[in-house]
């Protein structure tokens, strides 16, 4: 497949590995900031072949795995309203709230529909004039000006049962309090590129002066993520600390102009509570005053849902990338796909979701279902 | 309404509506009509003609294989099959991974109240296409009709015998190590299909279910392999599903190699877009077999000169070391455990 194959293929992500061989000389920590890339590299064993002490960490890019739960909870409690519609992404369904997931909401009946595209939403809404629709849509800067088209469209056909229940949250502001920790171990990062295909690579310069760290702007597939390494492996040999664009194909400098225009017409920054991190300032994206009427929260008073974090769940320190999945007691002992303690464990993007996918010590999995087919039998 | 009326054994069949009524599941007059009318032109044989409450059949001695499954896909037909021909080849595919030869199928149907006649009739009469390829005969059935809202149009269960050839026994539990493990061709391809249809994906390109009857090409295995230890196809949950329930049931570990894996560029793709992985999408037409390693060869040799094997590969090999548990050698070299699916694939948020 085209664009699809040669960032695949073996001999260049070799030659890429052996070059990467003849650069690093010491045990760089790099961050993949996303949870796509995440996926891929566990998903290959990229991390694995790379050369001794050389780590790579897990960064907070799944949004799914950085919604708080009171906003699970907030999705749950709109299903269970009378004559409403909830909208999502397939992703969101089985994340685990404080006692119930959209799944189980809508085995016990519930109108939960699940999209590809957040504008069905507005075709739900116009065949519906009877029920309230909600769309439930959560994101980076990837996907929150595919939402605002929702309110943008709503605004402009006058459709008065439409509203929003979102949490967008920006990657930089979330960067920068990763490198500014002191706890913090990253040396080099490898940027989202499909956030920065929206927002231009402005603000990822700007972090890499900052904080002296080189960032490269990353693709997801493998050859795409080795030239990433070597690229910031470079540049940690002969210490610069520069903002430098490994993925050309989708993401230019300036990013997508009008996708920016649409998701700043609808939104404005906000501060904004992260999974595993807590509140982040100026994190997060809000509809601002013109759409305030498309707000799901103030629409059906649910602000005053508010909801801890379960306390065996250690996706903060994974999610900041000081812990790695494996090293949670609760890890595919409590906490496996079938039943997550947290999100991390049911997004696709998640990193304890790939490691348990594609890295769970085999002697045990062999036993797991050994177990779970016993039970059954 | 158009009806074979020649064919009819009933003097004066009731007209039939235009839509099934609850009537029609009542056991009177209306069921009589659906009976002579939809079901005995599609069906017929002097078994199924009798009209008794049960099928009498006779068989050789020996070992019977005997399975059922149910079918509720939606939408009913789409590009390569239709719920009909599922429900035929799903329970005949059952019976032929076992190494039987299909030989009857009862039929139950679960009618909606107001689905069309015309709808059902089309069913039953791929239905009887499919069996009639397949080298079976549906011999008994049933239909019941529930209120419009507590079903989804069609919901038909089949049940199937077979009889097993004398001295062939075949399992998981006969799985050894450096078993070698075939696959008949390309996977994903149903599952695919059927969600492109669903959300309405346009696409461009060869995108068919594999619906297909696997008897030729197990009996193909069978004869070209004294050493073949088990057969599976490939359903729901995919080539993953089938790898591990076998590591799992027979204490082994499976070694799969993704480059021999073969995917057609359009599941690829459509996999691609949807955040799937085409190891755990549904086939309707794939099998994969367990042999001895000195007969793989020639059982290869054997399921390429079938249609429905024409595609097919040798894809790994049993293992005596990561018992349950099923690895597969990625291209990059690095292993990957492959999985059993937790619940649905869900599709990925960005």
């Amino acid at each position: 497949m085209k664009y699809l194959d040669e960032y695949r293929d073996e001999k260049l992500f070799r030659s890429q590995l052996a070059r990467l061989q003849q650069i690093a000389t010491r045990p760089w920590v790099l961050m993949e900031v996303c949870g796509g890339q995440t996926h891929t590299l566990v998903r290959y064993g990229i991390d694995e072949v790379l050369p001794a002490g050389m780590e790579m960490v897990h960064g907070p890019g799944c949004p799914v795995c950085v919604t708080p739960v009171e906003l699970i909870d907030k999705a749950v409690a709109l299903a269970r309203r009378p004559s409403t519609i909830l909208v999502s992404y397939g992703d969101m369904m089985r994340v685990p709230g404080s006692e119930s997931d959209l799944l189980h909401e809508k085995a016990r009946g519930a109108d939960v529909r699940m999209v590809y595209s957040p504008t069905e939403s507005v075709r739900i809404a116009n065949q519906n004039p009877g029920s309230e629709v909600v769309f439930f849509g959560v994101g980076f800067e990837t996907t929150a000006p595919a939402n605002a088209m929702v309110a943008w469209q709503a605004r402009r056909q006058g459709i008065r049962n439409l509203s929003l229940l979102s949490s967008h949250v920006l990657v930089p502001p979330a960067v920068e309090m990763l490198l500014s920790s002191p706890h913090n171990r990253v040396q080099g990062l490898i940027a989202p590129g499909h956030v920065c295909t929206i927002m231009g690579t402005e603000a990822y310069e700007a972090l890499a002066a900052r904080y002296k760290v080189p960032i490269v702007i990353g693709g997801f597939e493998p050859v795409d993520l080795m030239e990433a390494i070597v690229m910031l492996a470079l540049q940690l040999e002969e210490g610069r600390s520069e903002m430098e664009n490994q993925y050309r194909r989708s993401v230019r400098e300036e990013g997508n102009r009008r996708a920016r225009e649409l998701l700043f017409e609808v939104y404005e920054v906000c501060d904004q509570k992260w999974r595993g991190l807590g509140e982040v300032p100026l994190s997060g994206l809000r509809l601002n005053a013109a759409y305030k009427q498309f707000d799901a929260e103030s629409r059906f008073g649910l602000e005053n849902i508010l909801v801890d974090e379960p306390k065996e769940c250690i996706s903060g320190m994974i999610l900041q990338g000081l812990a790695k999945p494996k090293q949670c007691t609760a890890f595919a002992t409590l906490c496996t796909p079938e039943s997550p303690l947290g999100a991390p464990m049911v997004s696709s993007e998640g990193a304890c979701a790939a490691y348990y996918r594609y890295r769970r010590g085999a002697e045990a999995a062999g036993e797991d279902m050994l177990a779970t087919l016993q039970e059954g039998a | 309404m158009k009806a074979d009326i020649a064919s009819l054994a009933c003097p004066v069949p009731l007209p039939l509506n235009s839509h099934v009524v609850l009537g029609h599941g009542s056991g009177g007059r209306l069921s009589a009509a659906l009976m002579q009318e939809i079901f005995l032109p599609a069906f017929g044989n002097p078994v199924l003609n009798t009209l008794n409450d049960q099928a009498a059949v006779r068989v050789e001695t020996g070992r019977v294989a005997f399975t059922t499954d149910s079918f509720v896909v939606k939408p009913l037909f789409f590009p390569g099959g239709s719920i009909g021909e599922l429900a035929v080849f799903g329970t005949v595919n059952d019976l032929a991974v076992g190494g039987a030869e299909p030989r009857y199928l009862s039929a139950a149907f679960i009618l909606e109240e107001g689905l069309p006649l015309e709808t059902l009739r089309r069913v039953v009469q791929q239905m009887a296409a499919a069996a009639y390829r397949a080298g079976v005969s549906i011999v008994t059935g049933d239909t019941k009709v529930v209120e419009k809202g507590s079903g989804d149009q069609i919901f038909i269960t089949t049940s199937g015998i077979g009889m097993i050839p004398d001295g062939l026994e075949l399992g998981p539990h006969h799985v050894r190590a450096e078993d070698r493990i075939l696959l008949s061709g390309p996977i994903g391809e149903h599952g695919v299909t059927i969600l492109a249809q669903r959300d309405g994906l346009e696409v461009s390109g060869d995108l068919v279910s594999d619906t297909a009857p696997l008897t030729d090409l197990c009996r193909a295995v069978v004869k070209a392999a004294p050493g073949l230890r088990t057969m599976r196809d490939l359903t729901r949950g995919g080539l993953s599903s089938a790898m591990n329930e076998i590591a799992a049931t027979a204490g082994v570990g499976i070694a799969l190699e993704e480059r021999r894996i073969p995917v057609s560029e359009t599941v690829m793709g459509i996999c691609e877009l949807f955040g799937l992985d085409p190891l755990y999408v549904a086939n309707e037409g794939k099998m994969i077999a367990i042999v001895a390693p000195e007969d793989a060869e020639a059982a290869l040799a054997a399921m390429r000169t079938i249609d429905t094997g024409a595609g097919a590969q040798m894809i790994g090999t049993v293992t005596a070391n990561r018992r349950g548990s099923v690895v597969m050698r990625t291209k990059f070299g690095t292993d990957r455990v492959v999985d059993m699916l937790a619940g649905d694939q869900l599709p990925r948020i960005c």
